[in-house]
């Protein structure tokens, strides 16, 4: 049976690993090529590099770290940040990245999805969202949650698929850096409307919010960060305990 | 030992030559049919689009010299598929090496778990036959990343099973084929390519 994913995510600024608090505050916490071959190693099913600085400076990706990752890493890996051309994402494919995920450039130019699928087949493409609860209406945000958008969470994943995104990355701001769980609710409203993988992002704090994502939440894959990188749950411990609840895992 | 990595216009190509190097074999990407037919061990990479593959294979008569190869072959992912006699995607002429037919996966809305295409992450190949493959790897898990699939044949060298029973490798004589990645598929996947160095 096709398991379910555990993915570390790993922010990179300036070349180095870090995990803000809702976004703020960000902390080193190490080179991106050590940390992520250590999580493959542990057992981490993918990796996400996102470069979180890229947006909001205007500057473009870190091709150079992603061809170290490449020649490093045995596990399939996604970049993100600042891509909003199609050549930067094609540096990054010939990098040796597997996927690609966009977030603001696909909110500002949604045709961009479109261009990314037909040049590079709908798998390479990861359209991650980021939103928030704004008063009962799931809001989709920019710039690391810094601006609302008009664009409502469910009809934008439903575009985004049928644009041609190969998988959705959704982060609930109001549950990232909580600790308190996935937005599970709308990961299975989102999971029911979508025919593309889910990755959830936001809210880990514990094992059994992991269990809660992939059968509540109907997740497809659970993603993480600082839980990983602080080493409050080891990636092995967490698989076998999934396993354990009957959750079809690699191990 | 001279490894050549085909080069066509398929993506993928440097991760199966970067899984290698970790290998410690450095490998030639190259379409100079020459260099092809001289190497002792061929790879037939790709991730991509059936129909433009195949016209690109046939403009550079690829099409032609990869069956007639002696040495032995790994096609992976798109490679397999193209060594197969037929296409669903892009209703496409294949390279006829493996009799199987490769078609579309149709999503089954009443299965729990396995209604989605692309057939995407981690999942087992069991009854595994060929030099690719040993007895620890049988149930281990591997990477997948496709929408279509080779169906199951006398070629059939590794099962896989998402929706229905589809074939996850290959094999006839000298060519060997995958439809997972071994060069994305961790220690298992490094174990599946250290075998086929060693046929």
């Amino acid at each position: 049976m096709l398991a379910k994913r555990i993915i570390p995510c790993l922010d990179i600024k300036d070349g180095q690993t870090v995990k803000g608090i809702n976004f703020l505050n960000i902390k080193s916490v190490g080179d991106p090529v050590e940390l992520g071959a250590m999580y493959a190693e542990q057992g981490a099913d993918e990796l996400v590099f996102l470069d979180i600085t890229a947006t909001h400076e205007g500057r473009k990706t870190f091709v150079e770290l992603v061809k170290r990752i490449a020649r490093e890493l045995n596990i399939p890996f996604t970049v993100g940040g600042g891509i909003s051309e199609l050549k930067d994402a094609e540096a990054l494919l010939s990098a040796g990245a597997d996927k690609i995920s966009i977030n603001s450039s696909a909110v500002r130019n949604p045709k961009f999805i479109d261009e990314l699928a037909l040049n590079f087949g709908t798998q390479f493409v990861v359209v991650a969202i980021d939103a928030k609860n704004c008063g009962g209406r799931w809001t989709v945000t920019v710039n690391g949650g810094r601006i609302l958008t008009d664009k409502e969470l469910f009809s934008w994943a439903k575009e985004a698929e049928s644009r041609g995104a190969g998988e959705i990355l959704f982060t609930s701001m109001d549950h990232d850096g909580t600790k308190a769980g996935f937005a599970n609710n709308e990961l299975a409203q989102m999971a029911d409307m979508l025919k593309i993988p889910i990755i959830a992002s936001g809210g880990a704090g514990n094992m059994d919010h992991f269990v809660d994502v992939f059968t509540t939440g109907k997740a497809d894959a659970g993603l993480a960060a600082s839980i990983f990188h602080y080493k409050e749950i080891a990636i092995p411990d967490l698989k076998n305990y999934l396993r354990s609840k009957n959750i079809p895992i690699r191990l | 030992m001279n490894i050549v990595i085909i080069k066509y216009n398929a993506g993928n190509i440097e991760s199966v030559s970067n899984a290698l190097l970790r290998l410690g074999v450095s490998a030639q990407i190259t379409g100079d049919h020459e260099k092809i037919k001289a190497a002792d061990k061929v790879i037939f990479p790709g991730v991509g689009e059936a129909s433009t593959t195949m016209a690109y294979l046939r403009k550079e008569g690829l099409d032609v010299l990869i069956p007639q190869l002696k040495q032995p072959v790994l096609g992976i992912c798109l490679g397999l598929q193209l060594m197969c006699t037929h296409s669903e995607e892009g209703d496409t002429p294949c390279l006829g090496i493996f009799e199987e037919k490769v078609r579309r996966f149709v999503p089954d809305p009443g299965m729990e778990f396995v209604t989605k295409v692309p057939h995407m992450g981690w999942n087992t190949i069991t009854k595994l036959k060929s030099a690719i493959f040993d007895p620890s790897l049988e149930n281990q898990y591997v990477y997948f990343v496709h929408s279509y699939y080779a169906t199951v044949g006398e070629h059939t060298a590794a099962l896989g099973d998402y929706i229905n029973p589809f074939s996850a490798a290959l094999h006839r004589d000298n060519f060997y084929a995958t439809q997972f990645h071994p060069e994305k598929s961790g220690t298992v996947g490094s174990k599946i390519l250290e075998n086929f160095l060693r046929i």
